[in-house]
């Protein structure tokens, strides 16, 4: 999506469609998990809407994102086609991965969206290898990666942060901290001052941002990516945020205190941006027709994932491998 | 046809497919000044600059997961893992992420990427430096297994496998790297998958490769002597290995040794031996043989490391018990 050029409220009303757009999904995926018809796991982000949207409104198309279990928001936000990642998470043909991916490997190379990813947080790592490969090839692009707070006690996202420092690549680092990785809160299992304190003894730039307001996210995410497209290296974005649901849609979230989750949906992001728009002028027939819109085509995107057939079973063993491939 | 040491074979294969095609470019420790372990990498950083021969940190996962994000965004990385055993160090970046990524994604992208790892035993290195995981990665789908045995083959394997649009698992025999042979520099890549009958015979199948070709070699020329045929199979790829080429020799001769420096237990004699068995039972004469390293960890003292080489004489007399089996009716009888 290019709001590059867009006056500030046509460019928040963009980016508010586009978190509802998301969000009317990932509610979607959620049901479509309960009812059976999506299978394994869905890693729903509800309440997280705005950092995917505000990073992604500073993307090109040809620049690359790389995300992780969570991933549904970064694809949308990225402009990946919900119709084909509601027959990938129901397992048809016609998805993104014709059926053989699921909820945690969505991608679309066409759309720079380099996969979600089932280990964390090799997307990041992997993220990093596709800013090398640009370097290589001296082409105008950047990558961004995201993750969650809990990527930040595994050992190779700081492998990854010197990396991308020691070879100045032209990578964004989106730490999305939900507060919970899976179902530990994070701060007790994490030493130190937590995210920002760890990428800045890498020497890298960060930001830290309310993950719920976009129109913050919008301009932190602009500066660093200015910084990066600038050949200054990599950047780090610190986003606080809540998911409203569980680790994943067949988690209640029990472990959670009923009133810290009353108290972030009650300060939602698209809450939140709507209050701004209206106060900027914009009418709520406007709000509602965009969220009515956003309804109608997701119902669609799963109206026609449910019609789509499954894949057909030579389909188990293609792209496995050219040399060595299953007979 | 030239002189040169199995890692100046190596040296010269990268050498050239980085000169036809700029999308190659490699990536590990100590690849520069120093030129590799074993100087495999001498003098291309000078040629090619630092950017296309990389110098990294000790960041096996980083090394990998950098290699597997530009394989899938245009460029065609060849990397350096020193040791196998280090290779354990990105196990996860190669099993989940570079063998199934072109699977998971629906065939969008591929990752032709090679992992190069130098495997075996050394002169006393000592558990965590001489490890053979061939076995291991054969397991995997999405990979290519590939374990050269002579500085000619090593030439034209690493050229196919850069040449490769799937991830190659590029197994280089430590005690290999000086062993000199004579080398073709103009010769193409080899096909994969395609084993090598490095010698003919018509009593006993021995089927080998990297370190353990040699001495199936002098095994057969020691056989020779007392009147024993012996055909050597040199598989040169373990996945996919030349199924065709193995059962048309057992089919001739009936017998079958394995011999290879990997744990003998789950090691790839054992699927070998398993295929033989399933499918060619009706022309076993004998059992078939494994002639292989203890499950235990390679210890340090030579003379404790010695009891786990594979010898030619440790080959030999896995033959002699193959030829003293002899079944009343073939494929009958154990």
């Amino acid at each position: 999506m290019n709001l590059q050029a867009a006056p500030p409220v046509e460019r928040v009303l963009g980016m508010h469609r586009t978190m509802c757009r998301i969000r009317e999904f990932d509610e979607r995926a959620g049901q479509a998990l309960h009812a059976g018809l999506a299978r394994g796991s869905v890693h729903q982000y509800v309440g997280e809407e705005a950092i995917a949207t505000g990073v992604c409104a500073n993307l090109r198309v040809s620049d690359y994102v790389a995300s992780y279990h969570r991933g549904h928001g970064h694809s949308i936000a990225k402009g990946v086609d919900p119709t084909a990642m509601a027959k990938e998470l129901l397992g048809r043909a016609g998805g993104t991965c014709g059926g053989k991916g699921g909820s945690m490997h969505i991608a679309d190379f066409s759309k720079g969206m380099l996969g979600a990813n089932g280990v964390v947080p090799d997307g990041v790592t992997i993220a990093v290898g596709a800013a090398q490969a640009i370097k290589l090839l001296r082409q105008d692009r950047i990558a961004a990666a995201f993750f969650g707070d809990g990527a930040l006690n595994r050992g190779p996202l700081f492998e990854a942060f010197n990396w991308a420092k020691v070879y100045r690549l032209p990578i964004l680092f989106v730490c999305e901290d939900n507060l919970y990785a899976a179902t530990q809160r994070t701060r007790e299992v994490t030493a130190g001052a937590g995210g920002v304190a760890r990428a800045q003894a890498f020497d890298i730039r960060t930001e830290s941002v309310d993950g719920n307001d976009v129109r913050a996210v919008d301009a932190a995410a602009a500066r660093l990516i200015a910084g990066i497209r600038a050949g200054e290296g990599p950047a780090f974005l610190y986003a606080t945020t809540y998911r409203w649901y569980g680790h994943f849609a067949h988690d209640k979230g029990l472990y959670r205190d009923p009133a810290e989750v009353a108290r972030w949906r009650a300060h939602d992001c698209i809450l939140g941006v709507e209050s701004w728009l209206r106060q900027n002028g914009v009418a709520e027939g406007t709000l509602a027709t965009a969220r009515d819109e956003v309804k109608r085509d997701i119902d669609a995107a799963f109206a026609a994932a449910r019609e789509a057939p499954f894949p057909e079973p030579d389909e188990a063993f293609t792209d496995v491998q050219d040399i060595g491939a299953p007979r | 046809m030239i002189t040169m040491t199995y890692a100046d074979a190596a040296r010269l294969a990268l050498e050239q497919e980085m000169e036809s095609d700029s999308r190659v470019w490699a990536l590990g420790e100590d690849l520069g000044p120093e030129g590799g372990v074993a100087g495999q990498y001498r003098g291309l950083q000078q040629k090619f600059g630092r950017e296309r021969i990389l110098d990294t940190p000790i960041s096996e996962s980083m090394i990998m997961a950098a290699a597997i994000g530009a394989a899938i965004c245009g460029t065609r990385p060849v990397v350096e893992l020193r040791y196998a055993d280090f290779g354990f160090c990105a196990a996860d970046e190669i099993i989940n992420q570079a063998a199934k990524i072109r699977y998971m994604l629906g065939g969008q992208v591929r990752a032709p990427l090679v992992i190069r790892q130098s495997i075996g035993m050394r002169d006393g290195m000592a558990a965590q430096h001489s490890q053979n995981n061939e076995a291991l990665w054969v397991h995997v789908p999405g990979l290519v297994v590939v374990a050269p045995s002579t500085p000619a083959d090593c030439h034209a394997l690493l050229k196919a496998a850069v040449r490769c649009d799937d991830p190659v698992m590029f197994l280089e025999h430590k005690e290999l790297w000086s062993a000199s042979g004579d080398v073709d520099p103009n010769a193409g890549p080899l096909p994969l998958g395609a084993a090598n009958r490095v010698r003919s015979g018509t009593n006993v199948t021995i089927v080998s490769w990297s370190s353990t070709v040699a001495p199936s070699l002098q095994a057969a020329s020691s056989l020779k002597r007392e009147g024993i045929s012996a055909e050597v199979i040199d598989l040169r790829t373990l996945w996919p290995w030349d199924q065709e080429m193995v059962f048309a020799s057992v089919a001739k001769t009936g017998r079958l040794v394995v011999a290879h420096e990997t744990v003998r237990v789950g090691g790839f004699g054992a699927e070998l031996v398993a295929e033989v068995a399933e499918r060619q039972f009706h022309f076993l004469k004998s059992p078939p043989i494994r002639v292989a390293s203890p499950r235990a960890p390679v210890p340090y003292s030579k003379p404790l490391e010695d009891m786990f080489r594979v010898t030619a004489e440790s080959i030999i007399a896995a033959v002699h018990a193959t030829l003293r089996v002899q079944l009343a009716q073939p494929g009958v009888g154990y």
